[in-house]
């Protein structure tokens, strides 16, 4: 029997407050999700039991208990005070996934910062973007990484902290602090920051189709949501050694890869290392994993190597699989059911909503490739394209939408109310981000397409918007197309996503050179490094095109969504605003 | 063959390796299982060997394992080069 039991009977009387009953939550307790994930559990009698196993590359293995944590989050709240930071401010964590990473994630939230978890593959104009977007005051990184940051530290007038805390104090430069938490001494007392229900926690960045990356704000009270999916969509119990292979850089690694499973007092794995199918399957083996989250791109990726892999690994441990960050097509889904002996059930949510928001259940029947239907407590529908009505008619597609109230949506984008108030279909134009957020007769748009068929399964169609999906990351276009012209060559740049079999898109893009600069190989490999270093890996073009002369507007606006209807093989709409020749 | 080894070794370096960093890479440094080089990344790389040494790669040659070190990766343009 699963944790959620019948899905259809967990939607009569639903309420919230179950989170609560799940965790065994008394009236008056300390609210802190990093409290909560350390101090809590070893409260309730599980200080010595593992929680993290983590392992990087060349043999690299260590294992740390629910204490160990709890004591390390301390030490970074500890020191993070002792600097002169306070609650509210926030605080950048940029590394690898080491287990300071973990550690100060928690220990920023526990002295009352807020957390602004930033992937590491990120270039250095990526990271000032963010930083600036974010008046970032402090930074959390490592030798590796510093690097970015010195770069644009003279940028960056509201960053004053940055503290290394991994390799070689010695190569410190300026005002750089050192501070590695395990070698300092222990701090077996910290009084956590007592959070509000709507005291900011994590703020994460997404990208959007135009302008820079948002910062998409939480609070404390996401742990509700959190909690509940945790346990009755990844179904994870006390004796389960769970591993999410997402990147805390990213929500999916944070909401999943720490608060929902640590909250619960569950032993999570760790792998800090590039990809490779045998490695991931012998990290499984290794560590008898049994719950296991993880993306489509991945599992493609998994497929394409076959089954003689998994045959020369004993996986017999797993007994749950889940998938995140884009749509998990059928075949994967049947392909891991007969590999595995189980199907990964598809979960779908962005940044935005927090936690999970349509998925797939253990013992609820699977349709392969669907999404799967809403959680209990979620008021979802499509919405007729042009008129935002909820759609009856099976197997149209509309707007993937959601009544606002849920408790781990995000409350605003950070000193971006308008664009806030966009996400909201039939918003009044002078609402607040607290109004929107609580106003129940409203649609929150997610900028996903789907249709629902009779028995009340998502299909999920495609983006609304030029956003490109890339291995279940968002990059948005404007700013690699921003990126693109800062590059000697090039004159004008449009970006889309291009079809790709394992990662769903990838970045093409189209330029226009300046005079004087010819297309070749040699100038091809140029932009895309130099993309790949500013930006990021996610971000770099895997295909360039070039072009005399791009396709615009009559006002002059690039026509990206040409280029993506010809790429695509659609219909190109209507071209009459298309500039003439 | 130890031309190209040269050339592949050197253009990681130069591309994935910060100047500063300490690392010692050699041929037989693990490229994508160490993260030097991300799976993403690995595109740049590979178009980098199909322009020098004028081969298509398809996509289930590429592989991470087959990427992993500059040695694996001569072995696999070696293959199209006869």
């Amino acid at each position: 029997m699963s944790n959620i039991g019948s899905y259809e009977e967990r939607l009569k009387d639903f309420d919230w407050g179950i989170a609560k009953e799940v965790l065994g939550w008394e009236d008056g307790e300390l609210l802190n999700i990093g409290h909560i994930c350390s101090d809590r559990v070893c409260a309730r009698g599980q200080a010595d039991k593992v929680a993290l196993i983590w392992e990087g590359f060349g043999g690299k293995k260590r294992t740390y208990t629910f204490d160990d944590l709890r004591v390390y989050s301390n030490g970074f709240a500890k020191f993070l005070v002792d600097r002169g930071l306070k609650p509210g401010d926030r605080i950048c964590i940029f590394m690898d996934k080491i287990p300071s990473l973990y550690f100060s994630f928690l220990g920023v939230l526990k002295m009352g910062g807020i957390a602004q978890p930033l992937f590491s593959a990120f270039g250095d104009e990526s990271l000032e973007v963010r930083l600036e977007s974010a008046g970032t005051a402090a930074i959390l990184t490592t030798r590796k990484h510093v690097k970015k940051v010195r770069k644009i530290l003279d940028k960056l007038p509201e960053l004053k902290h940055v503290i290394v805390v991994e390799g070689d104090e010695s190569k410190l430069k300026g005002e750089e602090m050192f501070f590695d938490v395990e070698a300092a001494p222990r701090v077996e007392e910290f009084e956590s920051y007592v959070a509000d229900p709507e005291t900011p926690s994590v703020l994460h960045y997404t990208s959007g189709t135009t302008g820079q990356p948002k910062g998409a704000q939480h609070v404390h009270n996401s742990i509700w949501g959190q909690v509940l999916t945790t346990s009755w969509v990844l179904d994870l119990r006390e004796d389960d050694i769970y591993w999410c292979t997402a990147d805390p850089g990213w929500v999916t690694g944070t909401s999943y890869g720490i608060i929902g499973p640590w909250s619960l007092g569950v032993t999570q794995c760790v792998l800090d290392s590039g990809f490779t199918c045998a490695r991931w399957y012998e990290f499984i083996q290794d560590n008898r994993i049994t719950v296991w989250y993880s993306a489509p791109t991945a599992i493609r990726s998994l497929m394409r190597d076959g089954v003689e892999p998994v045959k020369a690994h004993d996986l017999s441990s797993l007994r749950h699989l889940a998938s995140v960050g884009e749509p998990l097509n059928a075949e994967a889904v049947i392909w891991s059911e007969e590999v595995y002996g189980l199907p990964f059930l598809d979960t779908f949510w962005q940044t935005e909503t927090g936690a999970m928001m349509i998925s797939n259940y253990p013992d609820m029947p699977i349709k392969p490739g669907s999404m799967g239907k809403p959680f209990p407590g979620i008021e979802a529908a499509v919405l007729d394209l042009k008129t935002h009505e909820p759609i009856q008619e099976p197997g149209t597609v509309g707007l993937i939408a959601f009544r606002p109230g849920w408790p781990a949506m995000f409350r605003e984008y950070r000193n971006k109310p308008d664009i806030y108030r966009s996400k909201f279909a039939g918003a009044p134009e002078d609402a607040t981000p607290d109004e929107l957020r609580t106003n129940t007769d409203l649609w929150y748009v997610s900028g996903d397409r789907a249709s629902i068929d009779a028995d009340g399964y998502y299909w999920f169609v495609g983006r609304d918007d030029d956003v490109i999906n890339t291995g279940g990351h968002l990059v948005g276009p404007f700013e690699i197309e921003s990126a693109l012209v800062e590059h000697e060559a090039i004159a004008e740049a449009a970006a889309i996503g291009k079809p790709d079999e394992v990662n769903m898109e990838v970045v093409k893009a189209f330029v226009s050179l300046k005079p004087g600069f010819e297309p070749s190989g040699d100038l091809e490999l140029s932009i895309m490094n130099f993309i790949r270093k500013k930006l990021s890996p996610l971000a770099m073009p895997q295909e360039i095109e070039y072009m005399e002369k791009l396709p615009k507007t009559r006002s002059g606006k690039i026509l990206r969504r040409y280029l993506r209807a010809l790429e695509w093989g659609e219909d190109v709409g209507d071209l009459s605003t298309l500039e003439d020749d | 063959m130890d031309e190209m080894k040269d050339a592949v070794l050197e253009y990681v370096i130069d591309e994935y390796v910060d100047e500063d960093d300490d690392m010692d890479v050699g041929f037989d440094t693990a490229l994508i299982s160490s993260g030097i080089v991300d799976s993403f990344s690995m595109v740049s790389l590979k178009v980098f060997l199909e322009k020098k040494y004028n081969i298509t790669l398809s996509d289930g040659e590429a592989t991470p394992e087959a990427f992993d070190t500059v040695t694996s990766i001569v072995e696999l343009v070696n293959k199209h080069l006869g």
